[in-house]
């Protein structure tokens, strides 16, 4: 046996070529999510502009549409102040355990028919892991900040991540009952079999619960008290500059994209069109998968923008009492209704 | 052949968490090359409105931080036992609906206490 053999042996070039694909994968995930990510800023600058009658950026490029690529270089040349009582190390890491938590969620999602990174059985439960992995990063860096504002936004932020966390993981537990599995491409493939189309109408306790614990996830207006401008500065990650705070930054815009997947792969019927709609339409069947994904995951984007202009901050004492007092046994109410229903139409 | 085993529903998983350390990393040090770096004492002091920081930055905070971090450790186990019965819910029928919602109903004794206790409430 030779010393090639022994590296490389029969089979092993499948291996390789398997992750060379995997690699290719990715990167075009990852590439094309970041486009998003640059983009979501510039149409909730617009979106959120319109609503308040303002312009909106118009100065970088025709409707300000270059706005997104000069503030990423503006960000990347910045100077890296690291606070001199900061916890370096913890300083360091907290901003990529966000980022690497945010953007491992979308191994499992299932963009159109057939194409998903990883297409494992417990996708849903994936991402609710990998979403608590995130507060991670924000309790570490309001902490190695050693800096006021930085520590009480990081508190306030794990606890309310941790709190909405388990309105949204009991919220989904219905689309599992219906779906009978939790791997996305499932969920999705089981809502085209479904008579309504779209798990939105049948969960439509559940959706409710989702969307707002969603919007508590990822610290977004209404419940943005972590990074509360007014009061907080920026929250967790005030004492953070140029390319750290632009993790930060991606971390939360490509949360609220992982958000909008789940909640168009869970709720909204994924790449699919409701039949329904096809017999009175049949000409959309020639659009693609994709597109009908991208429109429900903008759909819910626009939401998020849409809430954000429209209802002011909560108190602290209402974002807890809505999550522990409203959102978990209307959760659970969700889940007994289901089974219910499921047993007795059987 | 054990040789070309590939668990290869679970790789791309590892390999995506492999690639986005790596994209995080490759940004911060790409940057470390252009950036400038002047630091001096104001600017590296932590912020506090633009006057000298006060008193230790790390405070004592609400011991309700803590009840709510043991309550969601209660509640989170709830939902990760309810997944699997979730999935296979068609299969096993009305015997295991009516188990789960004796353990829900356990469940609510303890989050009907919490919430007398006054738990959630916040002032």
């Amino acid at each position: 046996m030779t010393i090639f053999e022994f590296l490389f042996p029969p089979g092993s070039f499948d291996i390789f070529l398997n992750i060379i694909i995997i690699l290719i994968k990715i990167a075009v995930v990852i590439g094309v999510v970041m486009l998003h990510v640059a983009y979501a800023t510039y149409f909730e600058r617009k979106v959120i502009g319109r609503m308040q009658v303002r312009m909106g950026p118009m100065e970088v490029g025709p409707h300000g549409l270059l706005q997104p690529i000069a503030d990423m270089l503006k960000l990347f040349f910045k100077e890296d102040i690291i606070p001199e009582k900061a916890d370096k190390t913890v300083f360091y890491i907290a901003p990529l355990i966000s980022l690497m938590a945010a953007l491992s969620s979308l191994a499992v999602i299932p963009f159109y028919e057939g194409f998903v990174v990883a297409n494992i059985n417990v996708g849903l439960l994936f991402i609710l892991a990998m979403s608590s992995l995130g507060s991670y990063g924000i309790i570490l860096s309001g902490w190695a900040s050693n800096s006021k504002y930085a520590f009480l936004g990081g508190l306030r932020s794990s606890a309310q991540v941790i709190s909405y966390e388990i309105a949204m993981g009991l919220s989904l537990v219905g689309v599992m009952m219906m779906a009978g599995s939790m791997n996305l491409s499932e969920i999705v493939k089981a809502q085209a079999e479904y008579p309504a189309g779209i798990y939105a109408i049948p969960q439509i306790l559940g959706f409710f619960v989702f969307v707002v614990a969603a919007i508590a996830e990822t610290n977004r207006a209404p419940f943005d008290l972590p990074e509360a401008e007014s009061e907080l500065v920026a929250g967790y990650f005030v004492e953070y500059s140029g390319m750290r705070f632009a993790l930060f930054y991606a971390a939360e815009y490509i949360g609220m994209i992982i958000m909008g997947c789940l909640a168009a792969a869970c709720f909204l019927g994924g790449w699919t069109v409701p039949k329904y709609i096809l017999a009175i339409l049949p000409f959309l069947k020639y659009v693609p998968g994709i597109v009908w994904f991208v429109m429900k995951v903008y759909f819910v984007i626009f939401f998020y923008y849409w809430i954000r202009a429209t209802l002011p901050r909560y108190r602290y004492d209402q974002l807890m009492a809505i999550g522990w007092k409203l959102l978990i046994p209307l959760a659970l109410a969700n889940i007994l209704f289901t089974g219910v229903i499921k047993i007795m139409v059987e | 052949m054990p040789g070309t085993y590939l668990p290869s529903n679970y790789l791309p998983v590892f390999i995506f968490l492999v690639v986005a350390i790596a994209f995080g990393l490759g940004a911060l040090l790409i940057g470390a090359i252009f950036r400038i770096r002047r630091p001096y004492k104001e600017k590296l002091m932590p912020y506090e409105s633009g006057i000298d920081p006060v008193g230790e930055p790390r405070v004592r905070f609400s011991i309700r931080f803590y009840i709510i971090a043991m309550l969601f450790v209660v509640f989170d186990v709830e939902a990760i036992f309810l997944y699997p019965w979730a999935v296979v819910f068609d299969k096993i029928g009305l015997y295991a609906f009516v188990e789960m919602v004796i353990f829900i109903f356990i469940l609510l004794v303890g989050y009907l206490y919490a919430w007398k206790k006054e738990a959630f409430t916040w002032e």
